[in-house]
């Protein structure tokens, strides 16, 4: 059988990722011997020259990574998605902005004020912001530009296949792996995960729902055994695909719904919201109100992975609009 | 904002008293600014929070959500929900940069034709200052 060539890119990602496919072990080596690894570029040298080089789908698979913040990153992904037959966005970055993507509450503007200006740390008298075009005498220096939001990896380009995950684990990966390597694909936009929620899959014992408010994973030691939303903490589950192996509830704490909404869930914040109140006990507007005021950010908790995928942020690419 | 904008505002009501109540405000021909779009449902308790969000992502400037006043509830505690709900549905949506005259969750019953009629005009006076909805941030990749 012929080799593939496979790609793997991180746009704005923090390696994790890159990481994660490390963490295949032994079965990295598989992975080495079906696939000529073609750019990798936190294991391998490369220039973007010989990458623009390569002919249209002359890459079999791109693992993107990260999500999309600066015009070098936009433009990666277009030059990869040109070349590669199937592009997979890795990792809850590139499927929905992840935590790059809380950047958007929000935009160019501001953060560049907060970072180079009003930080207490920082001091900057003539108050110099970066550029993405500076004149000296040799000649104009050039950097990509900062963009005024995050975007996830389909709003850039056309995605076939998502393995989300804040990092995907090994076995996913690997399913992938497999899945690419036997041409046994699934169908395209297939998420390379379960297609039930969290919850549904979960062993935890539920039954109390009379809550009055939500506490902070440092404030209780949890029942290892019972439901830990109806203890009070606020768990993703009712929102969150399954598929990760219940890593962190295993863990005794809460999820955070880095593998984003199941395919019926169309805003994971939406769908939080109606989940946590539910099982609130109050019985006029102010204890309502009493239970909110709980969580002390909201919309960060909910779209900690997501923001950019938000119902009330999405972009659509104009060719799909 | 110039009075030339007129606000769209998509109003969720329950079948039971607040539908019968914009009915009689229509019946009893009150006067009520047509920029409200009812949708009906059988019950407040029915409207999941991913409503009032798809309602502005396709266009609304505002969203009403109305239902029978508490303890009058054709299904006895689905306005219960409604109500539970609502203040950390506020919370997200002034977090997701919708400001706060934009959704409105109120109880209206089948006689208080008057009041629907109130409600809705208020919306449309303070939706009209703060001019249409515009999603949070800019675009670079128009
Ligand atoms: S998905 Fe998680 S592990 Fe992967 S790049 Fe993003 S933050 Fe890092
Ligand atoms: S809310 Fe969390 S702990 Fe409770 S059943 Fe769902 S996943 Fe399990
Ligand atoms: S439990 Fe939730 S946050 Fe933790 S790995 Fe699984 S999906 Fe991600």
């Amino acid at each position: 059988m012929p080799k593939l060539n496979l790609a793997i890119y991180w746009a704005a990602a923090c390696g994790g990722c890159d990481v994660a496919i490390l963490d295949l072990d032994e079965k990295i080596l598989n992975v080495a011997e079906a696939a000529n690894i073609v750019l990798w570029p936190i294991a391998m040298d490369y220039k973007y020259q010989d990458l623009s080089l390569l002919p249209k789908d002359s890459i079999d698979v791109c693992l993107f990574n990260g999500a999309v913040r600066n015009s070098e990153q936009k433009e990666l992904a277009e030059i990869l998605r040109e070349r590669s037959r199937v592009m997979v966005a890795f990792g809850s970055c590139a499927c929905f902005g992840g935590i790059p993507g809380l950047a958007n509450f929000s935009n160019r503007e501001g953060i560049l004020k907060r970072v180079y200006k009003t930080s207490p740390t920082t001091v900057n008298h003539e108050g110099i912001l970066p550029q993405a075009e500076t004149a000296v005498p040799e000649g104009t220096l050039t950097l990509p530009a900062f963009m005024n939001r995050v975007y996830t990896l389909n709003q850039v380009v056309d995605v076939d296949y998502y393995l989300p995950g804040c990092p995907p684990p090994p076995d996913l990966i690997w399913t992938a792996v497999e899945a690419i390597v036997s041409g046994n694909l699934p169908p395209k936009g297939s998420v390379i995960a379960g297609t039930k929620s969290l919850c549904d899959t979960c062993q935890r014992v539920k039954e109390q729902k009379n809550l009055k408010g939500f506490v902070r994973p440092h404030e209780i030691i949890p029942d290892p055994e019972k439901c830990l939303l109806e203890q009070g903490l606020v768990c993703c589950g009712p929102a969150t695909r399954d598929g990760c192996g219940h890593r962190c509830i295993k863990a005794n704490m809460p999820c955070r719904g880095c593998f984003g909404p199941t395919g019926n869930i169309h805003d994971q914040g939406a769908k939080l919201v109606s989940a946590l109140t539910s099982i609130l006990q109050a019985t006029t507007k102010e204890e309502a109100r009493q239970a909110a005021e709980t969580i002390v950010d909201a919309a960060g908790t909910f779209y900690r992975f997501g923001l950019p995928d938000a119902l009330l942020q999405r972009v659509k690419r104009r060719e799909q609009a | 904002m110039t009075g030339s904008f007129e606000p769209k505002i998509v109003g969720i009501l329950c079948n039971w008293c607040s539908y019968a109540g914009a009915d009689l405000a229509g019946t009893s021909r009150l006067k009520y600014p047509a920029n409200i779009h009812i949708v009906r449902v059988m019950c407040s308790g029915r409207v999941d929070p991913t409503f009032v969000l798809k309602a502005f992502e396709l266009g609304a400037d505002g969203v009403l959500v109305s239902g029978c006043r508490p303890g009058d509830c054709h299904y006895v505690d689905g306005n219960y929900k409604t109500m539970r709900r609502t203040p950390l549905l506020e919370n997200l949506l002034r977090q997701m940069g919708v400001e706060p005259a934009r959704f409105r969750q109120v109880w209206v019953s089948a006689s208080q034709g008057e009041i629907f009629a109130r409600i809705v005009e208020e919306m449309v006076k303070d939706l009209k200052e703060i001019g249409p909805y515009m999603r949070q941030g800019g675009e670079d990749l128009a």
